[in-house]
């Protein structure tokens, strides 16, 4: 039995950057992916600028929202929503939101750290007592898994791009910091996320 | 027996009700997608949003998480409007100053005034205080609507005006217009 403070998990540690990255090289057909606020949109930008990438520069929690939002505007598009676990603790509320409305197309990652990384890495409340995967499944989101490991992440993915019912993937990652910085424009992030979902037209 | 709380009756017969007018409003705008934290003043128009199946309309948690919805959709191409209350505006400083307005989005908000004429919670109130220094303060188109004889030429250009400066705005719906909450 492991100690009192520390959750009995047999999920991997993993590395965001590594995860995102093997994420965008299995989108094939234009997915939308929503990267939240820090690292987790900085690896997003790292792991290789695509038209259809959308970076949060601020909005704390609303990733998962924003993802919803470009879902329900254009069904026949996958969606991918890339959160960290402090954002998500945020805005828990969305999570009964998203399990109420269903959408066919929204498939949402936490990356799990336990920790503040980019303010000092100070421990979430959540971190020593809460489940977030169990939390989602609580609220009505039943594919809701952690990945054991990558390959497993790998086979979460598979699986998220053939399922009619939103899909929720957890991963627990180390305490690195974010691989690059997105370009803080923006304005040029909106107009360029319209283009890749072909709202606007090339000028 | 005094009107249901925010169903004011209109000034005469064949004049529209103000929740008639934000409904077709809506429509002739082609802004089907409507989030909503609940307000009493709000009740009829929500139930009316809920039966029209042009729009897709649902409750959500807390109004930024309604924002970063309509904000996601408006990108996507569909376009949106948030309904709240007085109290629930009050939360939005944070989303309106690192989403809407740097990425330059359309929000529309209509928000069900609490707080003044008539209010009975201090608290309500107090917070309402807060509400137009904020929106002045980042600079935000905002109108208090009073009259209903004003009130479609003001939601329709605003709307209008909204979407052509992809700037937000925010519709306040004064008790005058509405009725507002009573206290009994």
């Amino acid at each position: 039995m492991n100690s009192a403070n520390t959750p009995s998990r047999n999920t991997k540690v993993m590395n965001r950057f590594d995860l995102t990255s093997r994420l965008v090289t299995k989108l094939k057909n234009e997915e939308a992916v929503v990267g939240g606020i820090g690292n987790t949109n900085f690896d997003l930008w790292a792991a290789g600028h695509r038209p259809q990438n959308f970076y949060m520069l601020g909005s704390m929690g609303l990733a998962f929202p924003i993802a919803l939002g470009v879902a329900l505007a254009q069904p026949d598009r996958r969606v991918f929503a890339l959160e960290g676990d402090g954002s998500l603790l945020m805005q828990l509320g969305c999570l009964s939101t998203i399990a109420t409305l269903k959408p066919k197309n929204l498939t949402m990652v936490v990356m799990d750290n336990g920790v503040y990384q980019i303010t000092g890495a100070q421990p979430t409340p959540a971190a020593a007592s809460t489940d977030l995967m169990a939390v989602a499944i609580g609220c009505g989101l039943t594919d809701s898994t952690w990945a054991a490991d990558e390959e497993d992440f790998e086979r979460l993915i598979d699986r998220s791009l053939t399922v009619s019912e939103p899909m929720l993937i957890g991963v627990r990652i180390d305490d690195k910091p974010g691989t690059g910085t997105t370009r803080r424009d923006p304005v040029q992030i909106r107009e360029r996320f319209m283009l890749g979902l072909g709202v606007r037209e090339a000028p | 027996m005094a009107a249901a709380d925010g169903q004011a009756s209109p000034m005469g017969l064949g004049q529209k009700a103000w929740h008639e007018i934000v409904l077709q409003t809506l429509k002739r705008n082609d802004i089907r997608l409507v989030p909503y934290v609940p307000d009493r003043v709000l009740t009829r128009l929500i139930k009316d949003l809920h039966a029209d199946p042009f729009f897709t309309t649902f409750p959500t948690a807390r109004e930024e998480e309604a924002v970063g919805i309509v904000s996601g959709a408006w990108m996507g191409g569909m376009r949106g409007a948030v309904l709240m209350q007085t109290s629930g505006f009050a939360t939005l400083a944070n989303v309106l100053a690192s989403l809407a307005l740097p990425y330059q989005i359309p929000l529309i908000m209509f928000v069900s005034e609490r707080g003044t004429l008539g209010e009975f919670n201090y608290g309500q109130s107090l917070v309402c205080r807060t509400m137009r220094p904020v929106l002045d303060s980042l600079a935000m188109e905002h109108h208090t609507a009073t009259r209903i004889d004003e009130f479609e030429f003001i939601v329709d250009r605003s709307i209008k005006q909204a979407i052509a400066t992809q700037a937000p705005v925010a519709l306040i719906l004064s008790p005058l217009l509405t009725g507002g909450k009573v206290f009994d």
